[in-house]
């Protein structure tokens, strides 16, 4: 937490690394690769952890199996455990990439046209389609996280910041009435501002009184989860007159995010927000002042007190900057996919958001990467319940497992005998307390 | 990093706490009386003057064998009274702040307690009346026990976790794994006990791999924390869904520990039905509460524990293994999370359900904090949030016009204000969530 992932050891072994294995002096292109690799680097473990995870699920949807638990004989139960992981894992596939039978079905269509105009071609995109939309909140939460993780701060309140996010562009969106073009950006500016609100009293908070972000954040998701439950129960607030359930009015059609891709793929603006995003963290890290001054205080706080950075107001922006990241994803679900808010919306965002955010290394990049990789599991996992009746929650310990491999590599390096990287590396996510 | 020898904490350096603006710090003087007048003011405004009629006290359960009579109270004078008591002690407060009366903290204390209670009977007296149905107050805190058992055994879980050094945000999934391998194990063997231990296995499983984690891989723990958390909220949903609705019966139809009153002392009016007349559950953590208070304060092993929380390299230097203690503690502690999630199923419901837990432990880790990580204040703080959530459910039960949400809001913010410091500050153990690094 306090240590933002150091840079990736680089790809070539060092020059002293290697005593005693490998005397010859020039060593051929295969060896510097084959080292790199048993060196354990920052890569090699996500990737080995992405493996090992996928390997322990797909054991536990085999053995929960009823058909591999009925099997008559040893052999059969192995292979049943092997067509059962593999369906599903192939399954997921197809609901989140590609599916080979719409590809089928697009070149028995008599002539492109027909094709596009009948959604057959709409069809062999809807997965990737399906996995955007997905990963679009996912992103967007991720690197609310991730920003401040980057300043050493850890924000647990994804949820509570998200939730006011989709208060605000709910409202603004069904209260409200403009013209086409600027609903939808007063819409999606509200929900920015109503997750930053939240994030901002976090971190003006921790700026004040030293209180800990990770307990603030807990009890800020409790209070604006019970906030939205109020909010949603009186027809005098946000409930939709005349409907008994929880729910707000639907959202005017002038607001929701336009489509990309034509009516028959739900893949929208809101991915080309999350995008922008990440490319705005990246260049506010990297390129400003600012981000220079967020880097330092995660980096040490002290150091960059005496240097004469303002600690406590780097807290307050990076907290208010994730907070309005988060929001952007309220509003993204609200007008890209849902329409109306419901205490349903917020799902398990915030929590998702974390292992986003840590399989990602805190960096805007991986956060995209991990945000897409994680969308394609959400998008992937109804099509495979139905079709391997492997229960969804299946997503949810696949990205746990993950997250866990990642976070601790010397973990992975034991499983795998790999030789420990130099320091650095992704190990380099030590602790530190949470009295300061 | 890992060459690092002492577990440098630069985060605590004197530099880096956070200059005191002089609003906040007047502001905290002043928190009490302020808060007092606030209270005290509600008591007669809002409940007083919205109250008509008269309020019904009810002190015995049903078919009790000494019942105690009813309570009737002319409701808008007593939130008069209440609110006026409560106005004198913000004076005395803020005569005690400027110099003019000397109070000792036990005073502090009973005048806060005082307040708090003048300001529940305000809004239950508001509350009931007018209605034909009696408030029950044996109900109300009879079930505020019951229902924060799971809180208060976390609590004490993570009491445990922090005095040795590691962060506990598991605590969660430590409760929903204790709740599904208890259900299933009774279930499976018909036996409540077994369930049990199954339970309490389950939560120093999740403590186990919290252990390997944060104390062998130096993994953060708040991050390792949150991922075991949403790793068995996952296997859990997972578990459930495919072998315990299929195989419902044999899976997931536990039995339940039944009420046990404790011979004598259940049968004292009020006292009797709300201490000693509950499950199993409630009389363990009666002595888990004394256990830990008694290990952690009187004996060797609390004073090391303490030792290897504040300093931890001071500890190894006297040769105490901080690494080996600091499994072995977690590992205990697990145990009582794992009980705590046991009550879920095996002590309440019976049938476990996905996300059982549904954010206690959460609740329990702001329990022990907001009780400055001492198990009689983290059992105290458990038991303000139990109340609420009792008082939320009992005052819809007689169709009060309470926002019911508003009402389950005030524990969290309440949290909020006691971890920003107004209230006093809380100190934790220096050395928690700081990875020892023996060289």
């Amino acid at each position: 937490m306090t240590t933002p992932p150091q840079a990736e050891p680089a790809a070539t072994p060092p020059a002293g690394a290697d005593k005693g294995r490998e005397k010859s002096p020039r060593k051929s292109f295969g060896t510097i690769l084959r080292e790199s690799f048993l060196e354990g680097n920052t890569f090699t473990v996500t990737v080995l952890a992405l493996v090992t995870a996928t390997v322990l699920g797909g054991i536990l949807c085999a053995f929960t199996n009823s058909t591999v638990l009925h099997a008559p004989t040893a052999g059969a139960t192995i292979s049943r455990a092997w067509d059962v992981a593999s369906g599903t894992y192939v399954a997921l596939f197809e609901g989140s990439v590609f599916n080979p039978h719409t590809i089928a079905a697009l070149f028995q269509q008599a002539s492109l046209s027909t094709a596009v105009h009948d959604g057959y071609l709409a069809a062999v995109f809807q997965p990737l389609s399906e996995t955007a939309v997905q990963a679009t909140p996912l992103i967007l939460t991720g690197l609310a996280v991730a920003l401040p993780y980057r300043a050493g701060l850890f924000n647990i309140g994804g949820q509570g910041q998200f939730i006011g996010g989709a208060i605000m562009a709910a409202w603004l969106g069904y209260d409200v009435h403009l013209p086409i073009v600027v609903h939808v950006v007063v819409c999606v500016i509200g929900g920015f501002v109503g997750g930053a609100v939240v994030g901002w009293f976090t971190g003006e908070i921790k700026a004040r009184t030293g209180a800990h972000e990770v307990i603030v954040t807990i009890m800020l998701n409790y209070v604006m989860q019970y906030f939205l439950a109020y909010l949603l129960s009186s027809q005098s607030l946000l409930q939709a007159s005349g409907s008994p359930n929880p729910i707000t009015p639907p959202i005017a059609s002038n607001a929701h995010l336009p489509l990309l891709f034509g009516s028959n793929l739900r893949i929208n603006v809101g991915f080309l927000i999350a995008l922008a995003c990440a490319f705005g963290v990246w260049w506010l890290l990297n390129r400003t002042t600012t981000g220079f001054e967020f880097r330092s205080v995660g980096a040490n706080a002290s150091a960059a007190r005496v240097a004469g950075m303002n600690v406590e107001r780097s807290w307050v922006l990076v907290f208010l900057i994730g907070g309005g990241l988060a929001g952007l994803a309220g509003s993204a679900v609200i007008q890209g996919t849902d329409f109306t808010l419901n205490p349903q919306s917020y799902g398990t965002y915030g929590i998702d958001a974390i292992t986003v955010a840590l399989l990602g290394l805190g960096r805007p990049g991986g956060v995209v990467a991990a945000g897409l990789l994680f969308g394609a599991l959400h998008a992937g996992s109804p099509g495979m319940q139905t079709v391997t009746s492997t229960p969804v929650q299946i997503v949810q310990v696949l990205q746990a497992l993950i997250v866990l491999f990642v976070a601790a590599p010397p973990l992975i390096r034991a499983i795998f005998r790999l030789r420990a990287a130099r320091a650095g590396g992704v190990g380099s996510t030590m602790s530190k307390g949470w009295n300061a | 990093m890992t060459s690092s020898s002492a577990p440098a904490a630069p985060a605590r350096l004197p530099v880096l706490l956070a200059p005191e603006p002089s609003g906040t710090s007047r502001l905290r003087r002043f928190a009490a009386p302020i808060t007092y007048t606030v209270l005290g003011l509600v008591d007669i405004l809002v409940f007083g003057l919205r109250a008509h009629g008269s309020a019904t006290f009810a002190f015995s359960p049903q078919f009790a064998k000494i019942s105690v009579p009813n309570l009737v109270l002319p409701a808008a004078a007593t939130c008069y009274v209440l609110g006026g008591i409560t106005l004198a002690l913000a004076v005395l407060r803020l005569l005690s702040i400027l110099g003019r009366l000397t109070l000792g903290p036990v005073a502090r204390r009973v005048m806060l307690g005082v307040v708090l209670f003048a300001f529940v009977v305000s809004l239950i007296a508001w509350a009931d009346a007018g209605q034909s149905i009696p408030f029950n107050v044996v109900n109300l805190l009879q079930g505020t026990l019951n229902v924060s058992i799971p809180i208060m055994l976390g609590a004490l879980t993570g009491v445990i976790c922090s005095t040795s050094g590691v962060i506990n945000i598991a605590i969660e999934g430590q409760l929903l794994l204790g709740a599904f391998c208890a259900a299933i194990a009774t279930s499976v063997t018909g036996s409540l006990w077994l369930g049990l231990v199954c339970g309490a296995l389950a939560g120093s499983l999740v403590a186990v791999l919290l252990g390997l984690f944060a104390v062998s891989y130096l993994v953060d723990q708040v991050v390792l924390g949150v991922v075991l958390n949403t790793l068995v909220l996952g296997l859990t949903g997972y578990l459930y869904n495919a072998i315990m609705v299929p195989y419902g019966d044999t899976l997931n139809n536990p039995m339940t520990f039944t009420a046990w009153k404790f011979p004598g002392l259940g049968d004292i009016p009020i006292i009797g039905p709300v201490f000693f007349d509950s499950t199993i559950f409630l009389y363990l953590t009666y002595i888990l509460l004394a256990l830990v208070q008694i290990g952690l304060f009187r004996t060797r092993w609390g004073l090391r524990t303490r030792a290897i929380g504040e300093h931890p390299l001071a500890a190894d230097t006297v040769g105490i293994r901080v690494i080996a203690m600091r499994y072995r503690n977690v590992i205990v502690a697990g145990l009582i999370a794992g009980i705590g999630g046991a009550y879920f199923t095996i002590g309440s419901v019976g049938s476990f359900g996905p996300n059982m837990s549904s954010g206690e432990g959460y609740i329990a880790l702001a329990a022990m904090i907001f009780g400055r990580y001492t198990p009689f204040g983290a059992i105290a703080a458990a038991l303000l949030f139990g109340f609420t959530t009792q008082l939320q459910s009992i005052l819809s039960s007689i169709n009060v016009p309470i926002q019911s949400n508003l009402l389950l809001l005030t524990p969290y913010v309440v949290t909020i204000i006691v971890v920003a410091g107004l209230v006093g500050r809380v100190r934790g153990p220096r050395a928690e969530g700081v990875p020892f690094i023996k060289s």
